[in-house]
């Protein structure tokens, strides 16, 4: 039995230190994926926003709050291991991440709190009709913008 | 006729060509201001001009760096434009006497403007979209300059450029102007009053081809390739194709990116197209539709050959 505990706890440890080695390595593809995975669900809300401010489907209050409010919680994530060093546009492949994200981190940080204000604004008004969408919306489009400008390598 | 004069004689009619040669560049290719009455008979609609003023862009440039959105724009210049020429300044053009355009008459602005020179004559590179601005009606020009004289004065001192050696010879620019500036449309029979309005924003005011459209060996703008995406002025990659060779979206689609930023997948837009869009933002529902319009009429052209 002694043995069988042993080997559990040794291939436990064997574990963390592959998932270890793992994190070391210059294989950043999961994180990249992580974080544009974390783009796409942003995209998906908006997308339900964006459609009822721009009158292409119909104004629901309810589906309205819901994506709003998945926005907030998307903003609120704490993103610390979708951004490990080493992995910008030049360093990893597929990836458009500026090397600025690294060299000025307030800066990136700021742009996510900015996001996460405008996400907390449109949820307060996404439910009481469209115009508290498409104001919301230009909130958005800012924030999301600002960090484009200056976090993303051009295509 | 003994050899010794006929070479003298020889010699001299050289000189007389090359003269008469230099003259006539001198001539051609000389700072030329719009005609003294140019403006005559306009006065200037400060209301319109903030529209022409957010149309043609010029916050985008000639505000300072990291300037705020809110508020009246304080055009202090100071942002630098890297380029394959070396790095542009913009200048200020606030309304300060000293540092800025205060003491400048309208016309010595219009031929800023339309004619890319300077109040003592000199050329601007054309970094300065004059060449776009050139196709603008004159009433816009004169309502822009009301708007730009009721803006706030700042008195930071306007840069010198930092160029390359070849490009500091403000008088090659006449030749550059020869080549490439031209008043005509590059679409010349607009199919719809709504595609002519289009033109007008996209051609004259907001110089979207400065960017969109790729350049030859000497910087003028390939007009065969018109809005078909080109490289960056700096920094890596592409500025994409926006006919619809390129561009897939729909007019509605084009006309919500330009108000709100976000494309038909919510991405929105990056680098300079931030700020681009912080101008068209500004413009009516109706503006924004017309140069949507004016793209999707467009040729399409491919991907470079």
């Amino acid at each position: 039995m002694m043995s069988i505990t042993k080997a559990f706890v040794l291939s436990l440890s064997g574990l963390a230190f592959a998932s270890l080695a793992h994190a070391q390595s210059a294989d950043h593809s999961g994180a990249i994926k992580a974080r544009q995975a974390h783009m796409t669900l942003y995209g998906t809300n908006l997308g339900v926003l964006g459609a009822m401010a721009q009158g292409n489907m119909p104004y629901d209050a309810e589906a309205a709050t819901v994506a709003a409010e998945s926005l907030v919680a998307l903003a609120g994530i704490d993103q610390r291991f979708y951004w490990p060093e080493g992995s910008a546009s030049g360093m990893a492949e597929g990836t458009r991440s500026m090397e600025a994200i690294w060299t000025d981190p307030e800066g990136f940080s700021a742009a996510q709190e900015a996001l996460l204000i405008a996400a907390t604004a449109m949820a307060a008004t996404a439910g009481t009709g469209v115009e508290g969408i498409q104001a919301g919306m230009q909130a958005m489009g800012g924030a999301c913008g600002a960090c484009h400008q200056n976090y993303r390598v051009r295509q | 006729m003994p050899p010794n004069r006929k070479s003298v004689m020889i010699l001299r009619l050289a000189i007389v060509v090359v003269l008469a040669l230099a003259g006539g560049a001198w001539f051609l290719t000389r700072p030329a201001p719009l005609a003294a009455d140019a403006l005559d008979g306009l006065i200037g609609d400060a209301a319109n001009g903030a529209v022409i003023f957010a149309a043609s862009g010029c916050a985008s440039c000639h505000t300072a760096p990291g300037a705020e959105d809110e508020g009246l724009p304080v055009l202090a210049g100071g942002r630098t434009f890297a380029s394959d020429y070396g790095t542009f300044m913009a200048p200020n053009i606030s309304s300060d006497p000293e540092a800025g355009i205060g003491r400048w008459t309208d016309l010595e602005l219009a031929s800023a403007i339309q004619s890319g020179v300077s109040p003592e004559g000199a050329h601007y590179y054309p970094a300065f979209p004059y060449t776009a601005y050139a196709k603008a009606a004159p009433q816009d020009i004169v309502d822009l300059i009301a708007y730009l004289r009721t803006l706030p004065a700042d008195a930071s001192p306007s840069l010198p450029h930092d160029l390359d050696l070849p490009f500091r010879f403000r008088a090659s620019l006449g030749g550059w102007k020869l080549l490439f500036a031209s008043t005509d449309w590059v679409v010349p029979d607009p199919v719809s009053p709504e595609v002519e309005r289009g033109r007008y924003l996209v051609e004259a005011l907001g110089h979207c081809a400065e960017c969109h459209t790729p350049r030859n060996a000497l910087g003028g703008l390939q007009r065969d390739r018109w809005m078909a995406g080109a490289p960056a002025a700096s920094g890596p990659g592409r500025v994409p194709n926006i006919t619809t060779g390129g561009l897939s979206w729909s007019v509605d689609e084009v006309a919500e990116y330009l108000k709100s930023g976000f494309t038909p997948e919510f991405d929105t837009a990056g680098g300079e197209m931030v700020e681009v869009i912080k101008n068209t933002r500004q413009l009516s529902d109706a503006d924004r539709l017309a140069i949507a319009s004016y793209l999707a009429a467009l040729p399409p052209l491919g991907p470079d050959s």
